[in-house]
């Protein structure tokens, strides 16, 4: 159980890094999690297919949010190549838990928002 | 000799321990602490006796029902409507012909929605369901309205959680042709007077489709007292397997309606300019049906009626009372719906700002399983302004020593997350 909402998790429950809205976004992309409601909605500003700029925002559980401010934090610096490359097993070491399968929608919903902004990819990520 | 004094024969209650040990999946650890199955409104678990049956079926006289002429396939046929008879008189129905197999609830709405909406409803009639339906019964009828012309309304609900009567002696009038609703809400645990409900159909001309799936499993139900021309439920959420469910419909409306969907099985004869039907209920079964699964779900029925509706009833009335009490106590959580004496087994409730995912998933790691999400009934949780919420339910087999363990894991949920 402490392992599940380890201080980390909590932590950026409680505080969100890069929660807000960007002025004039080069991509904008917002999606829900169907099954639970869960949304993410992220913001992006590129220059030279480089990542300048992350912010989110969005409702849900502590494990979807907590993905989201976990992610925005490595998204500054990173290339829209290397955002194409990253995949489930890069969220679940980010989060540095084990996550079962219907929990890991919700870890994933802020890759998958990523991922569709980015690439027009609407698959969940594998 | 002397005569022996007659003593009088009355079964005895059965009690809540008894009745675990015929459930096998109830005798497990989940993450080191015994299970806590309070999840039974989104399926309940199955005994032993059903279980067994539907294993003895395939191994002992499975075959095709209604074709062959050899031994298994009439045994087979004599099981499969055997299972009818008892789906009829479990829930009073005059005649096995009005007892439709389907796969689920969600089937037996789509059913009437497609089959009767089609040929019934048009541009300028009105459908009526209400706010507090599960997604099964608000989907059907959007998509027939889409495309006979029809006019979807919605019966509101209260801050109590029932329905809005002065609404609906405004919604329900003479344009009405099919009032469509939920015997007990899913997420609100509201049991609505249906005989009432349908009486007012009737008045108005309309037809009254009653989504029984919450209902049947809990509540005595009798179609005929209740005067309803459709009742749809599910076989998995009263003891029975998955993968069948149950469509009454009255009978001279049944006759008058399409097929629903075509093939083997529903056909009188078959030409290449055409077909004809067979007669009732076939004529809406199309293709081989869940023999197996009808079995278990005749056997499901025995349960219940061996250990009884009432008790039933009653037992679950009183792990809901103390639940409520209990869960009242709890400082930031807040219940959904009406008192417990207007509800059924089952409590939805929101906790502070914990989202109902992370409270489920702390409740999991302590071996209490519960529901969280908007259980397919997203316009109840718009109408509360919230996305989702948390649900426990209780059955047949579920004590007051669980509701006890539900409420020290809700406190260590609130630990955790510290408000």
């Amino acid at each position: 159980m402490d392992d599940f909402y380890r201080e980390n998790i909590l932590d950026h429950y409680r505080y969100p890094r890069h929660k807000g809205h960007l002025e004039d976004p080069d991509i904008h992309y917002h999606d829900v999690n169907p099954f639970c409601g869960d949304e993410i909605t992220l913001e992006l500003k590129v220059e030279d297919d480089r990542i300048v700029e992350a912010a989110f925002d969005g409702k849900g559980c502590a494990i979807s949010q907590a993905s989201a401010s976990m992610l925005t934090e490595e998204l500054v610096g990173m290339t829209l190549e290397e955002v194409r490359q990253l995949n489930k097993d890069y969220i679940i070491d980010l989060l540095g838990i084990p996550i079962g399968p219907v929990r890991l929608k919700c870890a994933l919903l802020p890759l998958k928002v990523l991922k569709a902004g980015v690439w027009g990819l609407e698959e969940w990520p594998e | 000799m002397t005569a022996s004094t007659p003593t009088l024969q009355v079964a005895p209650m059965p009690t809540v321990a008894e009745i675990r040990k015929d459930f096998p999946i109830l005798q497990q650890e989940v993450h080191g602490h015994p299970l806590v199955y309070l999840d039974s409104t989104a399926s309940s678990q199955k005994p032993v006796q059903v279980i067994e049956a539907m294993d003895e079926y395939y191994r002992t006289i499975h075959a095709n029902v209604h074709r062959g002429v050899h031994t298994l396939s009439e045994a087979a046929t004599t099981a499969y409507e055997d299972a009818r008879l008892k789906v009829a008189r479990f829930i009073n129905a005059p005649s096995t012909k009005e007892i439709i197999f389907t796969r689920n609830t969600t089937e037996g709405l789509n059913l009437v929605a497609y089959s009767w909406g089609r040929a019934n409803l048009k541009p300028g009639d009105e459908v009526l369901i209400t706010e507090m339906e599960h997604h099964s019964n608000i989907v059907p009828w959007q998509l027939i309205c889409e495309i006979t012309g029809a006019t979807l309304r919605y019966v509101p609900i209260t801050p109590r959680g029932e329905l809005d009567y002065d609404a609906l002696s405004q919604l329900l009038n003479e344009k009405t042709k099919v009032f469509a609703f939920t015997a007990m809400s899913n997420v609100l645990g509201t049991i609505n007077p249906v005989a009432e409900l349908v009486a007012r159909a009737h008045a108005v001309g309309a037809i009254a489709v009653v989504d029984g799936a919450q209902s049947v499993p809990h509540l005595k139900t009798d179609v005929q007292a209740l005067d309803a021309d459709f009742l749809a439920f599910s076989s998995h959420k009263m003891l029975g397997p998955t993968g069948i469910g149950v469509l009454y419909g009255r009978k001279e409306i049944l006759q008058a309606m399409p097929p629903f969907l075509g093939g083997g099985d529903m056909i009188r004869e078959v030409k290449l300019s055409g077909s004809s039907w067979n007669d009732l209920p076939y004529k809406f079964e199309a293709g081989t049906p869940a023999i197996a699964e009808a079995v278990g779900l005749s056997v499901a029925i025995d349960y219940l009626n061996q250990v009884g509706m009432d008790w039933i009833t009653e037992h679950e009335r009183q792990i809901t009372a103390y639940a409520w009490e209990q869960l009242q106590q709890i400082e930031g959580l807040r219940i959904l719906g009406p008192d417990p004496e207007r509800r059924g087994g089952l409590l939805s409730f929101i906790f502070g700002d914990i989202h109902p995912h992370d409270i489920a998933s702390i409740l999991d790691m302590q071996g209490v399983a519960v529901r969280a999400g908007h259980h397919c009934a997203q316009p109840i949780h718009d109408h509360y302004g919230i996305s989702a919420s948390t649900r426990a339910s209780f059955y047949i087999y579920n004590s007051l020593d669980e509701v006890d363990r539900l409420v020290a894991a809700l406190h260590q949920a609130k630990d955790i997350f510290s408000f």
